[in-house]
């Protein structure tokens, strides 16, 4: 049986101000989803959601993980019942090292119920497997023995994020706007490896994106539209085809009603 | 997750799992407790010292009467001076090995680790239990090398020469209450000497125990090290948990002659109930080079500024501060440098982090005299604070009196990161251990600077401090 991540009618707020609006999206292991939408859709607002990130409150709806409930979990929870995020800015640790951090989640992630203070995966295994993977990813060795994300260049961010899903083996992911800033070798090289990754584990992947660039490396069997807080397109890559195309003003069109949501929605923040 | 968090850190306990504590009765000396001019003669004569020290002790108790407390720093009101018992004697001699030593205080010495660590990577240890030094070795190379490494009551029979010559020089008895206080009825200490060329490659380690209550113990230290010697000397110190207040207060007193280096480090992790106000104070001569590495963990209240002055050209002074204030403490730690010759240079770099009410004060002298041109001074201090209920302050003082200098300074305030906290988070780590990650890597910087088993010591000690996190 194959790993189930649905949501229903998902509502969220950030300040008190409602941004998504009944989200509905089921994605299946294995399966590629893409995600897109113009600037201040509240594509960020879904992934951060589903994170568990404490500023973002849960309006109504739900989100299960093979039939537990996300919502319930704390975000470290999420992460060990297979949920991985891929940040768009992933924050930096000044002092903790790329290695560390990764021996730390990893032995959490692998063993749920692991508790703070005990024992971390072997320090041989783990060197052995953050080598082969960094290989895979072009990276050189040092990079581990960096201070996570501190002084990273964007490629060497999004790398890292990727570096981090190969490492936990998430049952499903989400990168979020994971090509922004990147120049065409670097999108291709992260998305080679997400592909690697997806393959090997099963990953059922859901790309947010507002760019087409990423889905020609990574292919969506999926695609939905979310305009002014909700889905109101799914289909499959034609309609990234139609977007490279036309763009976003023949949704505006269809949905008026969601276009003047999204005029509203400007003026709040970004995330 | 603010709220979230406060729970969190309203919730982590002050773990001490160094609180236990011998019984007192088979001590073979107990002063009462006050301090009279009588407590110091006894102090003497039960030490059987000349006369020039008797009177040293007796115009330093004389100074500390004259002085007040300090009105800066930390909160002294409570210290009750007729509270504490300034000498006692929990053994009657002094162990060549751990086997003389009495079994109770052996066991508790073993308990702390000393002897195993002994075996492992130290070149000497000094033991001090309360008021005096119960264990003391040296590594037979050293001795043969003309080291001397023993405590100082022991140096004042053994060595009186080198100890009436630098005594007091360095920080004299009229330099604050507590310089005073210690100089009236200092006991124990280490005194460590190098004799020039030699370099001691692996540490000198003393250990400084409290054990009984009402204490206070008021270790002497000298470490003289003549021209192009090398010595790495380490401190820790622990004591047992009291209701009531126990008082420590050091004078260390260190002298780096022409191209030398000294390197002090200190893992400060005394019980919460102590008072900790100790002066350090180096002089760095000609091309020599000091450094003091300075983790301040434990402690009621700590007021420690060790400080480096550089008298001769070229010389180089360095502190590496951490400080960690929790629940019911106050750090008031920093770092004082002198720049009184040409071409001398001076780095401060000062870390500290104030969780569940703690504070932690960053407090620095920076001073260049006239006429020491060429020098520079680099002074970094960045706190962490946990939570809104804790507080970090800032106190640098610059005093320049030379055009021709290079200074540095900077000054950063952070509160833990709710960002940094949901990264982690989102991997998998609990709150606990993402804020614990979080803080050692804040401080990684400085104990990358320790030597490795002191390192994995210091990392343990902040994951004890932060642990109870959850739960």
């Amino acid at each position: 049986m194959s790993k189930v991540l649905k949501i229903e009618n998902l509502r969220v707020g950030i300040d008190g101000k409602e941004i998504l609006k009944g989200v509905d999206l089921t994605i299946r292991e294995g399966e590629v989803h893409a995600l897109m939408g113009p600037n201040g859709s509240g594509k960020s607002t879904l992934s951060y959601a589903l994170a568990g990130h404490p500023n973002y409150e849960i309006l109504g709806g739900s989100a299960t993980l093979d039939g537990q409930d996300l919502l319930e979990m704390e975000p470290d929870e999420r992460a060990k019942a297979g949920l991985f995020l891929a940040f768009q800015y992933p924050t930096s640790i000044p002092g903790v090292t790329v290695a560390n951090f990764l021996r730390h989640a990893v032995s959490n992630v692998r063993n749920p119920d692991r508790k703070d203070g005990e024992e971390l995966i072997s320090m041989r295994d783990f060197r052995k497997e953050i080598r082969s993977e960094m290989d895979d990813l072009g990276m050189d060795p040092d990079f581990a023995r960096r201070y996570l994300n501190e002084g990273f260049s964007g490629g060497e961010k999004k790398r890292a994020e990727v570096l981090q899903l190969a490492m936990l083996r998430p049952s499903f992911a989400i990168l979020d706007e994971t090509d922004s800033g990147l120049d065409i070798d670097a999108v291709r090289v992260v998305s080679e490896g997400v592909n690697r990754v997806a393959a090997r584990v099963g990953t059922g992947v859901l790309v947010i994106t507002h760019y087409e660039r990423i889905l020609t490396y990574i292919k969506p069997g999926f695609v939905h539209i979310l305009f002014g807080g909700k889905i109101v397109e799914d289909g499959g890559p034609e309609l990234v085809t139609r977007l490279e195309a036309e763009g976003y003003d023949w949704v505006r069109e269809k949905y008026p009603e969601a276009a003047r949501d999204e005029e509203t929605l400007e003026s709040s923040p970004a995330h | 997750m603010a709220t979230d968090l406060n729970a969190q850190v309203e919730g982590i306990k002050d773990e001490y799992k160094y609180g236990f504590h011998d019984s007192e009765a088979n001590y073979s000396f107990k002063s009462g407790k006050g301090l009279t001019r009588e407590t110091v003669e006894q102090i003497s004569e039960m030490k059987s010292e000349p006369g020039w020290m008797r009177d040293i002790r007796l115009k330093a108790l004389e100074v500390f009467w004259s002085k007040p407390n300090p009105t800066w720093g930390g909160e002294l009101s409570e210290l009750n001076y007729n509270d504490i018992r300034y000498f006692m004697r929990a053994a009657d001699r002094q162990g060549k090995t751990w086997d003389d030593v009495p079994a109770e205080i052996k066991n508790t010495f073993d308990k702390l680790g000393i002897p195993e660590a002994e075996r492992k990577f130290l070149a000497g240890v000094g033991a001090q239990y309360d008021s005096e030094v119960v264990y003391h070795s040296l590594r037979d190379d050293l001795q043969k090398k003309g080291v001397i490494f023993t405590d100082m009551d022991t140096a004042l029979r053994e060595h009186p020469d080198l100890v009436r010559e630098y005594f007091g020089t360095i920080i004299p008895t009229h330099d604050n209450k507590f310089a005073a206080l210690n100089s009236a009825v200092w006991s124990g200490g280490s005194f460590v000497y190098v004799p020039a060329g030699v370099k001691v490659d692996i540490p000198l380690q003393a250990y400084f125990r409290i054990n009984a209550e009402n204490m206070g113990q008021f270790e002497r230290t000298l470490i003289l090290v003549e021209e192009g010697a090398q010595v790495h000397y380490v401190e820790g110190c622990t004591a047992p948990i009291y209701t009531s207040e126990s008082l420590h207060s050091a004078v260390v007193e260190v002298l780096v002659k022409k191209g030398g280096r000294c390197r002090y480090t200190t893992i400060q992790n005394w019980a919460n109930n102590i008072y900790n106000l100790v002066t350090k104070r180096a002089v760095a001569q000609e091309d020599a080079l000091m450094e003091w590495v300075d983790g301040n963990l434990g402690s009621r209240l700590t007021m420690k500024y060790p400080a480096v002055y550089m008298t001769g050209k070229g010389a180089r002074g360095e502190i590496l501060s951490i400080a960690f204030a929790g629940k019911g403490q106050h750090q008031d730690a920093g770092g004082k440098v002198v720049h009184a010759a040409p071409y001398t240079s001076s780095r401060i770099i000062s870390k500290s982090i104030s969780k569940n009410g703690g504070r932690a004060s960053y407090r620095g002298l920076l001073k260049v005299a006239d006429g020491a041109k060429g020098s520079r001074s680099n002074v970094v201090c960045d706190a962490l604070i946990l939570d809104p209920a804790s507080r970090s302050d800032t106190y640098p003082y610059i005093e320049i009196d030379e055009d021709d200098v290079k200074i540095g300074h900077e000054a950063s305030v952070s509160k833990i990161g709710e960002e940094q906290l949901f990264y982690l988070r989102s991997r998998g780590l609990s709150e606990g251990e993402a804020a614990t990650l979080i803080v050692a890597g804040f401080i990684e910087p400085l104990v990358k600077e320790l030597p490795m088993e002191y390192a994995v010591e210091m990392n343990k000690l902040i994951q004890l401090q932060m642990e109870g996190s959850v739960g």
